[in-house]
């Protein structure tokens, strides 16, 4: 599948700020066999003064850019070229989850995709009581951990409301599932809490998801901004799997992967933080189409 | 002192030595530093335990006091929290050394040196090929889940690059004479500037001991720190800085003193910025390139873009500069992820191999329970053993979330649960009893759980030790309370030497001529904003004193609060103030403390004697408020405090520099004192002003004297406008302190501003001119109205120019 997308972030700040300096993770990722980036523009506005592209610890591509002069508005463009290859047919090769516990614990990998980074906490993601009693509830000791991870998956699903008025960027998965709503963030916090709850090995995924649906198909939600999904890592023989609890799918050509990370916080689309900050206003459009 | 001489002894000897020995007797550590197991003085303290006895209580009682006077001039503070606010409390010194030998000291020296290479090598692992994970000899998630490794500074350090250059450690001593290395402190270690500030202190309550006494000195290892800092800077450009995250922290006074002692910029967060992947310190002059900071914050706090995003304290950008090689650090970011407790459990396998032997010094013994042998180890021993989180950097004996498994009602099912279900975030410690060391309380010596800090910095031989450091002495008897926060006290250490040492000088004046000078011509924006608001607060508190000494003077000739003058200058000159003592004095007790607050964050910039003054001034006003006071004499007491205020005035003037700093203070005290004679001025001058309202102004603006000799009248309006507002030699004129600012702004340098006027120099020349073409009879209070406006678009203008 190819896609064409663009991207819009805008932020405008109430006092207009000098000196700022952005750490931008929008730029789909390249994944060998899946994932390709054949083209793509990324355009900051006001000009930055300096930029650079750098790739993180997980191998996710950013951007650093830097604005001197005082600005009361910034926006990010992006538009690329992306294709996305089927993934293989489904066959579940994932153990149980007490012997994938006894696999990471004897890892001694500190490799960029080791599930071993994504055992928690963070310093967003905290074990809550509740999600842990959430996940226990679903949990079956004699499936197999990816049947596991899409059971919580779905149960999180039907248990929450999307709403994208009940949440913030900064709420905490506690307070969104003791409410039962939230966004796509939300869910795949919930979800990660919950699955490292069990000892299986969780992180956030961000990305795109392509704007309409096959045709015959419900329209995916949470396709007007950037979208989040979770990766759980089901055993040296299955690797990681990426689940989308917002619309309870196992992932497949309908996602383009920007980054991987622990958190939102390691992908969050646009990092930096203004020193004399009076309060902004932030809007994101996205447009993905299909090519061919 | 000659040796033989020591074991028959005089009475007040024995006396002292036998009240001690029954102090030790009832103390629980298992041994003291001083006194041997039979009751006799150590040969190592004896020459000092002579000389304590043979002074008088008085002659104690008098030495003590001079020590902490000592420190409470030099501003030696700490910072202390409790649950909701902080305040300041002074350095809580215990004027009794802990004394060591040499042959022990080289022990320990050689012990720690072992152990710092050893963490060298450990973290260059850590952040590089994680061989020791891989080969099994660290687990995997003590890393991985570890808050303190951080992911973007793995891979960023050059091969070669020493990454650790000032660490410190914290030993005891064991119940079998030897120590044991209670903490490793690699993440902005504060130890070094408190131990020069202790023993300048103890020079002054034993000056006649030190003189003869044979004890190492501690100042070479700060010449030694200051050629390695300039060494790592190597050939690069920028200045060396020392990067504090400012008064709040408890440790400030020390970096303010260290920053100062070795000649660094002192910067904070906020007066840095990446620029073209260049760390830059903002000053008034424009950006200067950064090459080399000297990190106090902890790590994760070093970028709010990469980092922890919350921190307020570090600078967006930095740990980029620092992949770029633009920027170093001492210590590397992310070291202190070898403070976690639960590494100790390892450290001494890791050494096994790397060295082929154990470590000459032991570390407490750990166990990290998320490994089954050594869950069950712990366990089964409970009764001996402290639990807490494995990856805390805070040593588990003084922290006090730690559990003591030996104490306390948990059943052992309850513990054997706890340690099962959260293993892996889960360290025990072994619990150990601690020596004691003297200490003077109540008239008594008595015995104190210690341990020893001691620094250690890099050479390009390999690792210096301080000869000394200092101890930190226990509040109680309980060996677990260690954290000074909770009351414990801090002692200097004396290492005794052989051989008779070189100078008897406590610290020798070296030749600092190489970055010192750099360090004080670079005006970071912050310390000039800080420096400006010194000048205007104490002014305004000066110019707040002559309004309440003016009020009472009229007060105790028998005016009453109702009184029309008065009446009148409450409303338009003291902003409504309520007709009260303590109201009014309020009005300069204010900007007195804010004077000093500003002033307190710049420290390193201001000489001691001026922060003893300002502090002094803000004590007497203190007890001012706590005291009733008499009427008629309460405008001679406000005579006295102007006359300390007029006196600070005089000692910034006198002995600061002509730096851009002192511009800056001299700039807040000018504008200041012009917009407030301005505003006295407008009130005082209009026709509709009660009776007495131009002797008034004269009053307050001290210049009743200059009046009678300039002109053969009575105050008149012109006369007084001519005076007070237009004369351009009396320091006391709007003119003539718009005319001193006009000076300053002249001199002040932007970096790209050529010929073409800065906006605050066109403003300061433009109200000068008004100044000057303006006759008396002409300066209406609609003038000084404008002019006062005036000042205050200046001081903007000079905000946006330079301190923003």
């Amino acid at each position: 599948m190819k896609y064409k997308i663009r991207l819009t972030i805008t932020h405008e700040y109430n006092q207009s700020a000098a000196n700022s300096r952005h750490l931008i993770s929008v730029v789909p990722k390249f994944i060998a066999n899946r994932q390709q980036l054949s083209s793509h523009i990324l355009e900051v506005f006001p000009e930055p003064d300096t930029r650079a592209q750098v790739t993180d610890f997980y191998g996710n591509t950013q951007v650093f850019c830097t604005l001197r002069e005082f600005h009361s508005e910034m926006s990010i463009r992006l538009n690329c070229h992306v294709e996305v290859m089927p993934p293989l047919a489904w066959f579940d090769l994932s153990p149980s989850v007490s012997e994938l516990r006894h696999s990471w614990q004897t890892s001694r990998d500190l490799g960029a995709d080791s599930p071993l980074h994504y055992l928690g906490p963070t310093r967003r993601l905290v074990q809550d009581a509740a999600i842990g009693w959430f996940a226990q509830e679903v949990f079956d000791h004699g499936a197999s951990t990816a049947a596991n991870v899409i059971n919580i998956g779905r149960a999180l699903h039907d248990a929450m409301t999307f709403d994208s008025s009940a949440t913030t960027v900064d709420t905490d998965a506690s307070e969104a599932f003791a409410l039962r709503r939230g966004v796509c963030q939300d869910f795949s916090h919930i979800m990660i809490l919950a699955l490292q709850s069990l000892g299986i090995p969780a992180g956030y995924v961000s990305g795109y998801l392509r704007t309409l649906p096959p045709e015959g198909g419900v329209k995916l939600e949470g396709a007007d901004a950037m979208h989040a999904w979770v990766r759980a890592w089901c055993g040296p023989q299955q690797g990681w799997i990426e689940y989308d609890p917002t619309n309870a799918t196992l992932v497949g050509t309908d996602h383009i992967v920007v980054g991987y990370g622990r958190d939102y916080s390691d992908v969050s689309p646009v990092r930096g933080q203004l020193r004399s900050s009076g309060g902004q206003k932030n809007a994101q459009a996205v447009d993905v189409a299909i090519i061919g | 002192m000659i040796e033989g001489q020591n074991q028959g002894g005089d009475e007040a000897y024995q006396d002292l030595c036998r009240r001690y020995q029954a102090q030790v007797g009832k103390g629980r550590a298992h041994s003291d530093e001083m006194m041997a197991q039979d009751g006799t003085i150590k040969p190592v303290w004896e020459p000092f335990f002579r000389h304590l006895s043979s002074l008088s209580p008085e002659e104690k009682s008098l030495r003590f006091t001079r020590g902490n006077q000592y420190l409470h001039d030099a501003g030696v503070l700490y910072r202390q929290y409790d649950e909701t606010l902080s305040s300041e409390r002074e350095w809580p010194l215990s004027p009794i050394p802990v004394v060591l030998s040499e042959e022990e000291w080289q022990e320990i020296s050689t012990a720690l040196v072992e152990r710092a290479d050893l963490l060298e090598y450990v973290l260059q692992d850590f952040y590089r090929d994680n061989d020791l994970v891989r080969s099994g000899q660290l687990p995997a998630t003590l890393l991985s889940q570890n808050p303190a490794w951080l992911r973007p500074m793995v891979g960023a350090s050059s091969r070669g690059e020493t990454l650790l250059n000032s660490i410190a450690f914290e030993i005891g001593r064991g119940p079998d004479g030897k120590w044991w290395v209670i903490s490793d402190l690699i993440e902005a270690p504060s130890t070094a500037g408190f131990a020069i500030e202790n023993r300048i202190a103890m020079g002054r309550v034993f000056p006649n001991f030190f003189g003869n006494a044979m004890i190492h000195r501690i100042a070479d290892f700060f010449n030694d720190l200051q050629q390695n800092l300039l060494d790592l800077r190597g050939r690069a450009e920028g200045e060396i800085a020392l990067l504090s995250p400012g008064p709040m922290n408890q440790n400030y006074a020390e970096h303010a003193y260290m920053a100062r002692y070795l000649g660094l910029l002192l910067v904070e967060g906020e007066d840095l910025i990446v620029l073209n992947g260049q760390a830059m310190v903002r000053t008034v002059a424009g950006p200067k390139p950064i090459s080399l900071l000297w990190n106090r914050l902890p790590s994760s706090m070093f970028d709010p873009l990469e980092l922890d995003p919350t921190s307020m304290l570090g600078a967006p950008g930095l740990a980029q500069a620092l992949r770029d090689g633009s920027l170093k650090t001492v210590n590397m970011i992310g070291a202190g992820v070898l403070e976690t407790r639960a590494l100790m459990a390892f450290l001494p396998k890791i050494a096994r191999a790397r060295l082929g032997q154990g470590l000459a010094m032991s570390n407490i013994a750990t166990w990290w329970c998320g490994q089954d042998k050594q869950r069950d180890h712990v366990i089964a021993n409970s009764p001996r053993m402290m639990v807490g989180d494995a990856f805390s950097t805070t040593p588990l004996m003084a922290d006090p979330k730690t559990i003591s498994l030996g104490e306390g009602g948990q059943g052992a099912e309850q513990i054997a649960e706890m340690l099962r279900s959260s293993a892996r975030n889960l360290v025990g410690q072994e619990a150990v009893t601690l020596s004691s060391t003297p200490v003077w309380e109540g008239g008594e010596l008595v015995p104190r759980p210690m341990c020893l800090r001691i620094s250690l910095g890099r050479t390009r031989n390999g690792w210096t030790v301080m000869p000394g450091g200092y101890a930190r002495i226990s509040a109680g008897d309980d060996a677990k309370a260690l954290a000074m926060q909770r009351g414990g006290k801090v002692a200097d250490v004396w290492v005794t030497s052989n051989t008779r040492i070189q100078s008897s000088r406590v610290l020798t004046q070296n030749d600092r001529a190489v970055s010192s000078s750099s360090a004080q011509s670079i005006l970071p924006s912050r310390a000039a904003d800080n420096l400006f608001w010194v000048g205007r607060y104490v002014e305004r508190c000066e110019g707040n004193m002559r309004l309440f000494r003016a009020y009472y003077a009229r007060i105790s000739e028998g005016a009453d609060h109702s009184d029309v003058l008065l009446e009148y200058m409450r409303s338009a000159l003291m902003d409504d103030v309520k007709p009260r003592a303590g109201d009014i004095a309020q009005r300069f007790a204010d900007p007195l403390v804010r004077g000093m607050q500003a002033a307190s964050r710049i420290s390193d910039r201001f000489s001691p004697d001026g922060m003893m003054a300002l502090r002094d001034l803000v004590e007497q006003v203190e007890r001012l408020e706590r005291r009733r006071v008499p009427l008629d004499e309460i405008s001679a007491e406000i005579s006295s405090l102007l006359r300390q205020v007029t006196g600070f005035a005089g000692l910034v003037h006198e002995n600061m520099y002509r730096s851009d700093g002192w511009r800056f203070l001299s700039l807040g005290t000018s504008l200041e004192r012009a917009a407030n004679m301005c505003a006295v001025l407008s009130a005082c001058t209009p026709e509709a002003v009660p009776a007495g309202g131009l002797n008034l102004a004269l009053e307050i603006g001290d210049s009743v004297v200059s009046h009678r000799a300039r002109f053969q009248v009575w105050a008149n309006k012109a006369s007084v406008i001519d005076l007070l507002a237009l004369d351009p030699r009396n320091p006391r004129s709007v003119r003539y302190h718009v005319s001193r600012a006009k000076e300053h702004i002249a001199r002040l340098t932007l970096d790209g501003a050529g010929h073409v006027l800065t906006e605050v120099a066109r403003l300061v020349l433009q109200t000068e001119t008004k100044l000057a073409s303006c006759r008396p009879q002409e300066a209406k209070p609609e003038f000084l109205e404008e002019i006062r406006l005036d000042i205050q678009a200046i001081s903007n203008a000079l905000n946006k120019d330079y301190l923003a």
